[in-house]
């Protein structure tokens, strides 16, 4: 299989999704000339022409409300947030427009969107650029959230949420676009709503996405050079959760860290913990534990960025905790 | 480094405690060995003590309370270090009447929330993982016996492992109660195995069958009147022992205990006596009664029971028995069946001397007679190997010049 | 408090001063970028500092700015100390915002200046929020409220142009039109061409100006400070500018939104040289004054790099502070 970028994952899954239907087009900030502000689309405006790929003012809200629309008459439109920093300016149209169409038509319009684009920190872009968002959008029924960390998954999902009905908030890691990974050539289609174990162990369960299952999986070799065995364990869609193999794992473990980028106060872990408890009280030797990003505004020095944003030794310390071990 | 004193499991059966008294109090220096308190268990007085040196920081228990097992009753530490994390975590009295026993069970069935509070000052907590008591209740294990290994003393997985572990282990080789001694292991046949398990189905614990004799004590009674003639401090049950000893040596079979897959049987004789208590009863053990003495056995005796009925006996003088024997005679009971004390596989019930017309050499005269009655684990041992110790016993009741 | 209009000899130096001063210093942080002791995102404002050092140059020391996140010569020309900006981009303790803000967020409320911000458009109504205090309170300051040409495309500049233009708040609204935003040019962003017409949907004064001329700015600027001042209303000014830089250190000098030709072409028009030869003409300074003027800006641009070097980097303790006006206790026992 071809080893591959998770930024070209992403790119074959839009050429083929658009070569696939001409209802789908990409719209956004400097995705057609500039080639896409971290050239997820590149080559695209050459291939589809700007009647398909189309640049935008700076109007997140605005071009966030025609996408909509455009999906409300049976378009399928890719729109690429630049990060999803910015996807604040086009909330009102993310949750009072295309999450609560169809529901309020009474079933009558479909929104087949999907806003795709880069979060989390990446170098020190300071409080405003730096932020794991995922957790707001999870937050709200009628909007699917999916947040995968390799190529494989990156392209598999990408189409998945093309084809779905219903708007897919599509979350990329901005420091991910240059890992790599196998990803077959062609057309396959990773299920929105299954998770998947990306690594099997015993001792304790580790709950991680995106960009988080990396340094998981730092965590994990570390602590496999002590004997500690950790499952990874990476849901790949957030909403829907997909929760019986984490509820597996853990009754299997009798144990879990929930590894998450964003804050901790009502992130995506204070959820996970919950639905353990609820269904694998009796199998918990510990409290569910997790390692989150500081309850802080990220801050720009870069001693600082690392204090809070999540590490593996950090992991590594909160499987120790729930291990009981000093 | 500051520790925890505990209230010790200071017997089997024993779950809580009740401090008597403190033969030290805060601010005295103690070193290890030393007294610290009495306590009374559910067998008798003990002498508690300290297991580490420095000074008493706080007497967490007063007397009269009654502790639970592994709750703190003292903090022993250097005169000036701070200790409120230990008193944090440590067990307020009085504990036992006070509050149900938080057991496995009732906290996964009803969850009282006094239980698993965090109010420290006023309650003891039982901290313990949803797992572990889970685990707990399924095999068993009396959360309150341990001591949590984790935050706050929290009984983790790893606690109830450990609990069972050591469970798993004290039944195969009755501990605490294992006699010491040179163990002859002896494997079951196909037969005895099946044996043990079908009895157990049907009388468990421990199936019982009983064997009785009656000993022509004529003889035993003129040999006692003579030596009490001679002021020789002795009793017949003394005997009894020495003689029971004896034939024990002679069939080791009797002398022996039940391990599950196999049966241990002991080359040295432990004589547990049973004696009565105001509300109960204990069993001081006469150890290595075949090679003693008549005379050393009858002072060990007294000594004993003395002691016993003053609740003064230390574990190990009422634990460790490989035969009971239990005598009802001076109560006048003419003839009873004991129950077997685990890990013990029998036990003798020995009735009153009585007078009874005899006839002999075709006239009838006054003839003494006294009936015992074994009680016998049958997964160790069957009728014929029980008669056959009997019998030895009862030839040397009935001719005591061969007792030894 | 008009500037006069005919500026001193010593004025028209202090302005090449300032000019040289943000050009240099913003070739320092090209090259600090470089070595990595500047982090982040790095927008630079080469070739456009004529339009804050002319801006500027017309207020008085307590009035407000705000600014995007291209935001170094305007903090360094409104009166921050360049030691302490460079400190900002390094990261450091000592940095304007103690190393928390870093190159998009400069603040200094010692002078004025009131903000990098690194959403686009989003500080156009908090500028217009300042201004409508101002006025509350009869104070006499105004806001200059500078931003891209893409950001008239937001629509928080809509709705706070309305407001300053309804309630009459002395805002001066500054496009600097540099013709981009990050690789789309304005005529592929906007359906109007003249930025500054888009005053008129809201009956607001509106002035073009040369951006690349530092004196023009100057003028223009000064009326819409008048205007401001004197009857609180509010101005768009549009500054047709140029950048000669990529968009941030991350991005190319042109790419494949602009050509190399159309740079070079720019670059004729570099408002620094083009000031200086007008000084010189005018016989107000020479190639020596120049290069003295040079070497005075090239001593404070390395005391700044020098100062932001030696500094340490905030504590680890930092990272909970300032996060409420209260001392910060997280909530959370689960914090590092
Ligand atoms: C709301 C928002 N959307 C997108 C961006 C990403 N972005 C940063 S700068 C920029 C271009 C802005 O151009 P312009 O307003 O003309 O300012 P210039 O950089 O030219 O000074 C873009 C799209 C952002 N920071 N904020
Ligand atoms: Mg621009």
């Amino acid at each position: 299989m071809p080893l591959i970028t998770y930024r070209d994952a992403l790119n074959q899954a839009l050429r083929e999704e658009m070569q696939r239907d001409p209802k789908v087009f990409l719209m956004g900030e400097e995705v057609g000339v500039y080639q896409g502000a971290y050239k997820v689309s590149r080559g695209l405006l050459q291939e589809f022409g700007d009647r398909r790929v189309i640049d935008t003012p700076i109007t997140e809200e605005g071009f966030t409300g025609v996408g909509v629309g455009a999906a409300m008459v049976g378009l399928r439109p890719v729109i690429e947030m630049m990060t999803w920093n910015f996807s604040m300016l086009a909330m009102d149209q993310i949750i009072n427009s295309a999450a609560k169409m169809l529901y309020m038509s009474g079933g009558q319009f479909r929104i087949p969107i999907v806003l795709r684009g880069p979060g989390g920190a990446a170098h020190q872009l300071a409080a405003q650029h730096s932020q794991s968002l995922e957790s707001w959008f999870a937050h709200v029924p009628g909007l699917k959230v999916v947040a995968p960390s390799t190529p494989y998954d990156a392209k598999g999902l990408l189409k998945a949420a093309i084809r779905d009905d219903d708007p897919v908030i599509f979350c990329e890691g901005e420091t991910l676009y240059g890992s790599k990974g196998e990803v077959p050539d062609g057309d396959y289609v990773v299920p929105i709503g299954v998770a998947d174990v990306k690594r099997e162990g015993t001792d304790v369960t580790i709950v991680a996405w995106s960009k988080m299952v990396s340094v998981a999986v730092k965590a994990a070799d570390t602590l496999a050079a002590e004997g500690i065995s950790c499952e990874i364990i990476d849901p790949r869609t957030l909403r829907p959760l997909d929760e019986a193999p984490i509820i597996a794992s853990v009754q299997k473990t009798n144990r879990c860290v929930v590894v998450e980028e964003g804050w901790e106060y009502s992130g995506i872990g204070a959820q996970l913990a919950y639905l353990i408890h609820r269904d694998a009280f009796s199998d918990l030797d510990a409290p569910v534990t997790r390692v989150t990003g500081a309850d802080v505004p990220m801050p720009y020095a870069k001693n600082l960025e690392h204090l809070a944003t999540p590490s593996a030794a950090r992991v590594v310390e909160a499987v120790k905790q729930v291990l009981y071990i000093d | 480094m500051a520790s925890r004193v505990v209230m010790p499991k200071l017997s089997d059966t024993m779950e809580e405690g009740k401090i008597l008294r403190w033969l030290k109090q805060e601010g005295d220096k103690v070193e290890t060995g030393q007294t610290l308190a009495e306590v009374e268990t559910d067998k008798a007085t003990v002498e508690m003590e300290a297991y580490t040196n420095g000074v008493i920081r706080k007497l967490v228990a007063s007397p009269g309370d009654t502790i639970k097992i592994g709750a703190t009753i003292a903090v022993i530490g250097s005169p000036d270090e701070d200790i409120s994390a230990l008193l944090e975590s440590a067990a307020p009295p009085p504990a036992a009447q006070a509050r149900p026993v938080p057991t496995a069970m009732p906290i996964r069935a009803t969850a009282p929330p006094q239980v698993v509070s965090h109010d420290a000052a006023t309650n003891r907590a039982l901290r313990a993982s949803p797992l572990a008591l889970r685990m707990a209740a399924e095999a068993g294990v009396d959360l309150n016996a341990l001591q949590g290994s984790g935050p706050q003393g929290r009984v983790i997985k790893r606690d109830i492992e450990a609990a069972i572990a050591k469970a798993s282990a004290s039944q195969a080789s009755a501990a605490p109660a294992q006699p010491v001694g040179d163990v002859q292991e002896i494997v079951l046949s196909s037969m005895r195995r099946t044996i043990a398990k079908r009895l157990v189905q049907s009388k468990a614990p421990v199936p019982h069958f009983y064997l009785t004799v009656d000993v022509a004590a004529d003889r035993l009674w003129d040999a006692y009147r003579a030596l009490r003639e001679e002021n020789y401090p002795i009793s017949l049950n003394d005997v009894i022992i020495k003689a029971s000893a004896s034939a024990l040596k002679r069939h080791p079979e009797v002398n022996a205990s039940f391990a599950g897959d196999h049966v241990k049987q002991y080359s040295r004789v432990h004589i547990g006596l049973a004696v009565a208590l105001e509300d109960g009863l204990i069993t001081p053990v006469i150890r290595d009664a075949d090679s003693k003495s008549l005379a050393d056995i009858a002072e060990e005796v007294r000594e004993l029971v003395d002691r016993a009925r003053n609740r003064r006996l230390q574990p190990h003088e009422y634990t460790g028995a490989t035969f009971s024997i239990s005598n009802l005679g001076m109560m006048g009971i003419e003839e009873f069946s004991a129950i077997i004390n685990p890990p013990e596989a029998a036990i003798l019930a020995v009735g009153a001397l009585r007078e009874v017309p005899v006839v002999e050499g075709g006239q009838v005269k006054i003839g003494r007679r006294m009936k015992m009655t074994l009680s016998v684990d049958h997964r160790v041992a069957d009728g014929a190997q029980g008669a056959r110790f009997l019998a030895t016993l009862k030839r040397m009741l009935e001719n005591p010049l061969l007792i030894g | 408090m008009d500037r006069p209009a005919t500026l001193s000899k010593e004025a028209h130096v202090e302005l090449l001063r300032k000019l040289l001063l943000g050009r240099r210093f913003e070739e320092r942080c090209a090259e600090m970028y470089a070595l990595q002791k500047i982090g982040g995102f790095c927008h630079l404002a080469i070739g456009q500092e004529a339009v804050s050092v002319g801006a500027m140059s017309t207020l008085e020391p307590d009035d407000y700015i705000f600014c995007s996140y291209r935001d170094h010569v305007h903090a360094i020309v409104k009166g921050s100390d360049p030691g302490r900006v460079m400190a900002e981009l390094f990261g450091r303790d000592t940095g304007l915002s103690h190393g928390k803000g870093g190159s998009m967020h400069l603040f200094d409320a010692d002078h004025g200046i009131l903000g990098g911000h690194a959403i686009v458009g989003a500080h156009i109504p908090l500028a217009t929020g300042v201004a409508f205090a101002t006025k509350y309170e009869s104070r006499p300051q105004v806001v200059l409220c500078f931003f891209g040409e893409a950001a008239v495309n937001i629509g928080a500049f809509h709705e706070s142009l309305n407001m300053a233009a309804l309630w009459k708040l002395p805002c001066v609204y500054i496009v600097e039109n540099n013709r981009y935003g990050m690789g789309t040019s304005i005529e592929r962003a906007s359906a109007i061409y003249d930025v500054a017409q888009r005053a008129c949907a809201y009956d607001m004064a509106s002035e073009t100006v040369d951006g690349m001329d530092v004196l023009a700015v100057r003028e223009s600027v000064g009326r819409a400070v008048a205007l401001a001042r004197r009857e609180s209303k509010p101005t768009l000014i549009e500054a047709r500018c140029y950048r000669f830089m990529g968009h941030s250190m991350s991005d190319p000098v042109h790419g494949h939104y602009r050509t190399k030709e159309e740079v070079e072409e720019q670059k004729l028009k570099d408002p620094v040289r083009r000031y200086f030869q007008q000084l010189s003409s005018q016989g107000i300074i020479d190639q020596a004054g120049l290069e003295q003027l040079n070497a005075e800006v090239r001593t404070i641009v390395d005391a700044a790099v020098e100062f932001a070097d030696a500094s340490p980097e905030p504590p680890a303790s930092a990272l909970y502070e300032d996060v409420y006006s209260e001392p910060y206790g997280p909530y959370t026992r689960s914090q590092p």
